[in-house]
């Protein structure tokens, strides 16, 4: 189903803040959607409207044209898994996800068969007698995903569902969700503050912050083409550098920076993947290492500045120690601009 | 603080709890005991001490008293009358309630004052609601063109006005309880219904009335035993009677009759005995079903 929000506003009664502002977008059919921003930007707000719980103050929600603004969560008829799983306590694990059949008055018989078919998508079979609080974090939410999908709904919605589960297991069960959102072409939307569960398993990431979508795109996108110097923060650990344009300037040709200063730009970020070890004194710019972290395969080097800025440098052959003085360049193609508000520049003819 | 359970330590403990317990011993514990035996007591002399031995027959007598018969009926239609139907809308004020933000502790508060005023000062009211001729009561069925009922002086109705009164005095403390119940059920739960699909009734029977079942089994204990116990509701609405030619007669109030009126203290302590095994049972039954339906989280 598609979902499509129309100039969305949303301020809580008695709050003057407002959480969504003139919202829009659409959500494709079949595709993974998720919503990624710190917290307090507006996702699980967003995901509340689209369930119903929460109507908005302004604007239009449609669900494949069908203008649901003002209809319940009963009657919207969406699947949803909570962050705490919000699992019904006195209810076995089958009467669990048997419980919205129950609700659609669907005859014993029939909803025990779905809820043991949903049972088995999620592997959750083994377990179908014990009450929610005897099963693990992954198993709960299982049960959860389990029943947001019994009623087969045409719309998924996920409230950072992994936050509650540990490092390894969150990897397991986001394989998981992807697995059974592709199992069963039901179109889904997960909100989530981690950048690698939203990246790794959608479809199409939507980066939101204060209320305002920064910029909806595929994950590799979002990280090779960032809009704007939020987003660009945002995504990539360890984030991104940035120096003002005057820090290295000089190290930059001439003919660019007059182009980058025409264009008002005022920040400039690098990758830390990006950056490569250069001749002393040439690259971009010099620095100490201070610090270098080899964990596994991953390096990562902090270099400071002669004017203090730190650098971090990441995926790169360690040949130095700490408190060597060391250089520092990237390829111009890997640069990003950004001007005074924060906005991406595309400087056409770099070289 | 000393932790060891030192006999020393115990022995000390023991004082502090003395002054308590020779009280509670006189004027509980002693009794408890001495009334199961005055209940066997034959030719028991109230101001001697003396009897005859221990003997059945105090029990024969109360089993063919017709008197006794009535009071046993007119206790249990008491309660089978205003425990159920006391906790149906004690709930549903409850909930309510529950769902109201402004002015909750007002009404929280109107509804718990019957709990706090004594039950005479109650029952003079409520003798001028039911007056036949000049009360409230009467006058609002009037308006229906329903007749004039006498609530307190026809046999018929005196049972119902004293259900009636009762069912409205233990309301507040019912709805405090299912408050603090109410209180404890995550919005989670709701919410996570509604997605499912559960409209307001379907989410009262399989959200609200398991988890809060606790409570409700809290509530309707407490109410069975309170309300088998009733006797000061009925002296204070009938005047000191009970009810018009001995229409509300209960087993406390015959036992109290028994006692004061009629000094017959062995028959007396043997309604005691009956009324004690009567609320034993119901408790035992209740708490089987507690084992069986109750939802502890």
């Amino acid at each position: 189903m598609e979902v499509q929000f129309n100039d969305v506003s949303m301020t809580y009664d008695g709050s003057s803040r407002t959480v969504l502002n003139d919202m829009s977008f659409t959500i494709e059919d079949h595709s993974l959607v998720s919503i990624l921003g710190p917290s307090g930007c507006g996702k699980s707000t967003t995901l509340m409207l689209i369930s119903g719980l929460l109507f908005p103050s302004g604007g239009k929600i449609t669900f494949n044209d069908r203008d649901v603004t003002r209809l319940d969560a009963v009657s919207r008829k969406v699947g949803m898994v909570f962050q705490n799983y919000a699992l019904y306590p006195h209810l076995s694990v089958i009467d669990n996800i048997a419980f919205p059949l129950k609700m659609a008055k669907v005859s014993k018989k029939e909803r025990m068969e779905t809820a043991r078919e949903f049972a088995d998508l999620v592997q959750i079979s083994d377990h179908l007698n014990k009450k929610p609080n005897q099963l693990s974090g992954g198993q709960q939410q299982r049960v959860a995903i389990a029943r947001a999908l019994a009623k087969k709904p045409s719309i998924l919605l996920m409230d950072e569902p992994l936050s509650n589960l540990d490092a390894k297991l969150r990897t397991v069960m986001r394989e998981e969700i992807r697995r059974i959102q592709q199992q069963t072409g039901v179109t889904t939307v997960f909100v989530t503050h981690d950048q690698a569960e939203a990246l790794s398993i959608s479809d199409k990431v939507m980066v939101l912050d204060q209320g305002v979508i920064q910029q909806s795109s595929t994950p590799m996108d979002l990280y090779e083409n960032p809009q704007n110097l939020f987003v660009a923060k945002f995504l990539g650990s360890p984030s991104i550098n940035t120096f003002s344009l005057d820090q290295i300037a000089d190290a930059l040709p001439e003919r660019l920076v007059a182009q980058l200063k025409k264009k008002d730009v005022e920040t400039i970020g690098i990758r830390p993947e990006s950056l490569t070890q250069t001749e002393p004194g040439a690259g971009l710019f010099t620095g100490e290492v201070t610090h270098i972290e080899i964990v596994g395969k991953e390096r990562t080097v902090k270099v400071k500045t002669a004017d203090g800025t730190e650098v971090i440098i990441a995926d790169i052959p360690v040949v130095f120690d700490v408190g060597d003085q060391v250089s520092f360049g990237s390829k111009p193609a890997s640069l990003f601009y950004f001007d005074s508000e924060g906005i991406r520049m595309v400087i056409s003819d770099a070289e | 603080m000393q932790n060891k359970k030192t006999w020393k330590v115990t022995f000390r403990a023991f004082l502090y709890l003395l002054p308590m317990l020779i009280i509670i011993g006189v004027f509980n514990i002693y009794p408890i005991f001495k009334s199961f035996a005055m209940a066997f007591y034959e030719n028991y002399n109230m101001f001697s001490g003396e009897n005859d031995g221990y003997t059945l027959e105090n029990f024969n007598i109360l089993f063919s008293d017709e008197e006794f018969h009535e009071a046993l009926t007119n206790t249990f239609v008491y309660v089978l009358f205003v425990t159920p139907i006391s906790i149906i809308i004690s709930l549903f004020i409850a909930i309510m309630l529950n769902n109201i933000k402004f002015l909750r502790p007002v009404f929280q508060s109107i509804y718990f004052l019957p709990f706090v005023t004594s039950t005479v000062a109650i029952s003079i009211v409520w003798r001028w609601l039911y007056h036949s001729n000049y009360g409230l009561i009467n006058y609002f069925l009037g308006l229906f063109g329903i007749e004039s009922i006498n609530w307190l002086t026809s046999p018929d109705w005196a049972m119902p006005a004293a259900i009636i009164m009762s069912i409205w005095k233990s309301l507040g403390f019912n709805i405090l309880l299912f408050l603090v119940g109410l209180g404890t059920i995550s919005k989670t739960y709701y919410n996570a219904a509604k997605i499912d699909g559960a409209s307001t009734w379907q989410r009262f029977r399989n959200i609200t009335v398991p988890l809060l079942s606790p409570t409700i089994f809290l509530v309707s204990i407490i109410s069975f035993i309170n309300n088998f116990k009733v006797f000061d509701e009925i002296y204070a609405l009938f005047n000191g009677q009970p009810g018009p030619s001995n229409s509300t007669i209960t087993v406390v109030y015959y036992l109290y009759k028994k006692f004061y009126t009629e000094f017959d203290y062995s028959v007396a302590a043997a309604s005691g005995i009956v009324l004690f095994v009567i609320i034993l049972i119901f408790t035992l039954a209740q708490l089987w079903l507690n084992k069986r339906f109750v939802h502890y989280r």
